[in-house]
């Protein structure tokens, strides 16, 4: 995970896609018979599948297909009611927020949820808060180990910012960007956490085909050299057929498909949920 | 011309860090240092104006040094952390009590166990970093509660803290050393047995405490546990999705908040008022101290400083204006206007400013750096 | 049952008070329903509608006004100042600051209230008013049941009556009336009645209007009981624990909160106050409130939100 994410990579064009030059390894992260219900109403109904090391899956369906919500049962928001979710080895009933970002899966979110009074630099600066081990006593001296923490997590920082091109917003607050780059700012905060599990939710929504184009080329980056894996949600279909390894496809909190992106594109079950079409 | 930066290059991280990070900036400020700790004291003594008599200091500056210090605890918890308080006078009370109990002495009969603890008088500065000890560990235990709770379900439980508090310290007669009118006496201020007795020494005592104090909270809202904070202002649940334990962040938050307030409490009663009874500390301080946050400028240092010298000046003014003008107006009538005005420029600065006075100064200085130019 | 006596005398009388903070919570949940503004002025309102009705009652009584004339004509004035009220906060604050979080709003009340206080004393004097619209003396009842029998103050149950019919009137009004059910559709999502032509701005005055009503019935009750003056303000105070204790968005959980603070300080008072030095009845519903918070979040009525992100 101490691979340079600086210069290198911010100066080359994305690499051209190689699935299989890449290492795919084995399953990280492996949910099992999920069931998530809010009162009365089901949002996902026992649900299972897997992501494995290295790969960049894919989550698709309708809308209210419980695709965030299965986001959210992965990284601790909420407690699914039935089911299992095993991640690195440890099996669970549920996650918490706090375990689930310090074991290495951080997030982005499907409407924004930047800290919106603070600057670039502090957002980000913010996703290293695990990385941050000085006490409250140093941090009041700011002197010493604590301001050469501060120091080599900000350099860390600049890094991602270079990666991301957006050093001239550095320290504008980040309530007054526009959209997409307050796309990029919380694309910035979860790879600051360094993980192991990237989660995407809808990263492209609202943007024009120039910014998908330059969020895939940093998706895929992150994907071929940090080995970051990456799960996504995304509706639009290209982005998803280009960039994806396997989908996985919800439809009113089921699954009815799981496969390689021609895979899923074929199955008749796929076909009828988009186009409509009643069983 | 003067307030330029251009030519002053950062080459390292800390020097981009800085508190300060453009020359002139720093120059004010190391002037303004020099003044008010060598400077104030000297026109003081020699009574230059404006500080000709004692009035300046013992009526002004002091009471403005101490509930700046208070605003800034009050603002590192709303400011900061979001999480509303409407019983920061209960924290400045404890501070009060305790440092005034640590100052005269500890006696705890213990009648059931056949013992007793007692502690002999504690020397003025423990005492009152005691007391904000002390301040701190009751916030930390209102605080909890903040993990269940939000926003506006707080600000009740911290009423439950200033009424509770009030009553405690108006009906146990023990923190009062049981003195008959409820009203107590601060120990004599010496520090390593030197008496400090003019205003001149009480202000640079408070002077110190503030300086010290607003380094300290400046340096822990710019470093890892502030963004902890904010990030728990702005989107609670996006910062515990990144790792950042609310737990930890809002009793780090009630604890620094409640220890500065503590303080502020504590030399309010021994350095400004001398004697003093529970009201001093009742709910009209903590709103007090709320609306100088506001109007300073939540999430900011220097804000605290500009909101609580409003909050001071206001009433002077009001009270001194139509006078040099020659409208009689009663001190009734004053007092109505102190509250109109205030509510009036809470709710303009609101939807106005939210950042309050100390976003107005920030604007200015950027204007000031690109004058003549718009741009 | 000379205990059991005392006890029942004061129940009754704490839950007859108990009433009276019910009045004051009712216009809190009302605009906490209707726009998610949890007002702090509600206090200072009934402040200023008290002082404008014994202040122009006094006025009309001076001049020879036949007393149920000056009582019809003072609660009028009274309603128009409460109408001002409600037509100047929600076009010079509440309006401007539409879309903000709840505490910049919170905070923005606070400042209403102080501009109430301060103009409300202004224009209509700060010192104590005394107001007597209804009895003050109080009944012996169950003589024979219990030596002494049970005291029971006859305002205490006037407030009792005033409440209930306040709150089958406003039962009727929303579930009724057209005004009522564009409420409660504001009340669920102000941006999507917006957009179904549901005027917004003219339903938050209705609705800070019908809470000034609301106080103004508040203010009769308490200031025949203390007398209209300032520290009434601190009523606001006492109706939070009802709210946290009731739920902020039910109006019987108001009214069950009030019954449950009033008689539960009463009884603390009573019972507790001698053991531990007197002058509970000052924190005791805050404490209460602050149990309450942390066993069941939401209040008794109040309905669990689920979060989403």
């Amino acid at each position: 995970m101490n691979v340079d994410v600086g210069q290198p990579i911010a100066a080359e064009p994305a690499p051209e896609r190689n699935p299989d030059g890449r290492a795919i390894g084995d399953v990280m992260l492996a949910v099992e018979n999920v069931s998530l219900a809010f009162g009365g109403v089901k949002a996902i109904s026992d649900v299972s599948f897997d992501i494995r090391k290295g790969e960049v899956r894919a989550i698709i369906g309708p809308n209210g297909a419980g695709k965030t919500s299965m986001l959210n049962v992965i990284n601790g928001f909420y407690h699914p009611q039935g089911g299992t979710i095993t991640f690195k080895g440890t099996r669970r009933h549920d996650m918490r927020p706090y375990i689930a970002a310090s074991q290495g899966i951080s997030r982005t979110f499907q409407n924004l949820a930047l800290f919106k009074g603070m600057s670039t630099l502090d957002n980000i600066m913010a996703g290293r808060a695990l990385k941050m081990r000085r006490g409250l006593m140093w941090q009041a001296l700011r002197w010493g180990p604590a301001l050469n923490e501060e120091i080599r997590n900000r350099e860390a920082v600049e890094k991602i910012i270079d990666f991301l091109e957006i050093q001239h917003i550095r320290k504008a607050p980040v309530g007054k960007l526009p959209y997409g780059l307050q796309k990029r700012v919380e694309l910035g905060r979860a790879l600051a956490m360094e993980p192991d599990l990237l989660l995407l939710d809808e990263p492209m929504a609202g943007m024009n085909l120039e910014e998908k184009k330059d969020m895939s080329r940093y998706i895929l980056t992150v994907n071929d050299l940090l080995g970051t894996t990456i799960a996504l949600i995304e509706h639009d279909m290209g982005v998803v057929m280009d960039i994806s390894d396997r989908v996985v496809v919800l439809e009113y909190g089921r699954k009815i498909a799981d496969g390689t992106p021609d895979e899923v594109q074929r199955d008749q079950r796929v076909i009828d949920a988009y186009l409509g079409i009643s069983h | 011309m003067l307030y330029r930066e251009a030519g002053q290059f950062k080459t390292t991280y800390s020097a981009d860090m800085a508190i300060f990070p453009i020359r002139q900036d720093r120059i004010a400020l190391y002037a303004l240092l020099v003044f008010v700790f060598i400077g104030v004291p000297l026109l003081a003594r020699f009574q230059i104006w404006p500080l000709g008599s004692d009035y300046m200091l013992r009526a002004i500056l002091i009471p403005f040094l101490i509930l700046s210090l208070a605003a800034i605890g009050v603002n590192i918890l709303i400011g900061y952390c979001g999480q509303i308080s409407l019983g920061s006078g209960a924290f400045m009370a404890i501070g009060a009590y305790s440092a005034y109990k640590f100052g005269t002495g500890i006696h705890i009969p213990l009648a059931w166990f056949g013992t007793e603890i007692s502690i002999a008088p504690l020397p003025l500065i423990v005492s009152i970093l005691l007391g904000g000890l002390m301040s701190a560990v009751v916030g930390i235990l209102f605080g909890v509660p903040s993990l269940r709770i939000k926003g506006l379900y707080l600000a009740v439980a911290t009423l439950a803290a200033q009424f509770f508090f009030d009553w405690v310290f108006l009906r146990v007669q023990w923190f009062t050393n049981y003195a008959p009118s409820g009203s107590v006496n601060a120990p004599e201020l010496s520090i390593f047995g030197y008496l400090i007795n003019s205003p001149i020494e009480r202000y640079v005592l408070c002077l110190t405490f503030v300086t010290v104090f607003a380094l300290i909270a400046k340096n822990l809202v710019r470093g890892n546990i502030g963004r902890q904070w904010m990030a728990i202002r702005d989107m609670d649940i996006a910062a515990e999705l990144m790792g950042i334990r609310p737990l930890y962040a809002k009793l780090t938050a009630f604890a620094v908040s409640s220890f500065i307030v503590g303080v502020a409490g504590a030399l309010w009663a021994f350095v400004y008022l001398g004697s003093w009874e529970p009201l001093a500390f009742n709910i009209d301080r903590s709103l007090q101290l709320l609306f100088m946050v506001i109007i300073g400028g939540l999430g900011s240092i220097l804000g605290s400083f500009l909101g609580a010298a409003f909050i001071l000046i206001l009433p002077i003014m009001l009270d001194q204006i139509p006078h040099a003008l020659g409208i009689p107006v009663g001190v009734e009538t004053v007092s109505h206007l102190v509250f109109v005005v205030t509510g009036s420029l809470i709710c303009y600065l609101l939807i106005v400013e939210p950042h309050g006075f100390a976003r107005l100064w920030s604007i200015t200085k950027e204007r000031l750096r690109l004058w003549p130019y718009p741009y | 049952m000379v205990v059991f006596g005392q006890f029942l005398e004061v129940l009754i009388g704490g839950l007859l008070a108990g009433v009276l903070y019910s009045l004051v919570a009712l216009g809190f949940v009302l605009i906490f329903k209707a726009s998610g503004v949890f007002n702090f002025a509600q206090g200072a309102m009934v402040l200023v509608a008290g002082l404008a009705l014994v202040r122009s009652l006094d006025f009309m009584v001076a001049r020879g006004v036949p007393t149920w004339a000056a009582i019809v004509l003072g609660l009028l004035f009274a309603a128009t100042v409460m109408a001002i009220t409600a037509a100047l906060v929600q076009r010079l604050v509440l309006g401007p600051l539409v879309n903000q979080d709840g505490l910049s709003l919170f905070m923005a009340t606070i400042g209403i209230t102080f501009i109430l206080e301060g103009a409300g004393q202004m224009i209509f004097g700060s010192d104590v008013y005394p107001l007597s619209l209804f009895p003050t003396d109080a009944w012996f009842m169950f003589e024979n049941a219990f030596p002494g029998g049970i005291l029971v103050n006859k305002l205490d149950v006037w407030g009792g009556l005033i409440a209930g019919a306040l709150v089958a009137g406003l039962a009727v009004f929303f579930q009724r009336t057209k005004t009522g059910r564009a409420l409660r559709a504001v009340a669920d999502d102000h941006a999507a009645a917006e957009s179904v032509g549901i005027p917004i701005t003219w339903i938050w005055f209705v609705v800070w209007l019908v809470a000034g009503l609301v106080a103004l019935v508040a203010a009769t009750v308490w200031g025949t009981k203390l007398g209209v003056q300032f520290s009434i303000t601190f009523l606001a105070l006492k109706a939070l624990p009802v709210l946290i204790i009731g739920g902020f968005t039910s109006v019987p959980g108001a009214i069950v909160g009030g019954l449950i603070v009033g008689a539960g300080e009463k009884l603390a008072e009573a019972f507790l106050g001698q053991h531990i030095g007197g002058g509970i009845e000052y924190w005791f519903a805050y404490v209460l409130a602050l149990a309450v918070l942390l066993v069941r979040p939401q209040g008794l009525f109040g309905e669990r939100l689920i979060e989403r992100i």
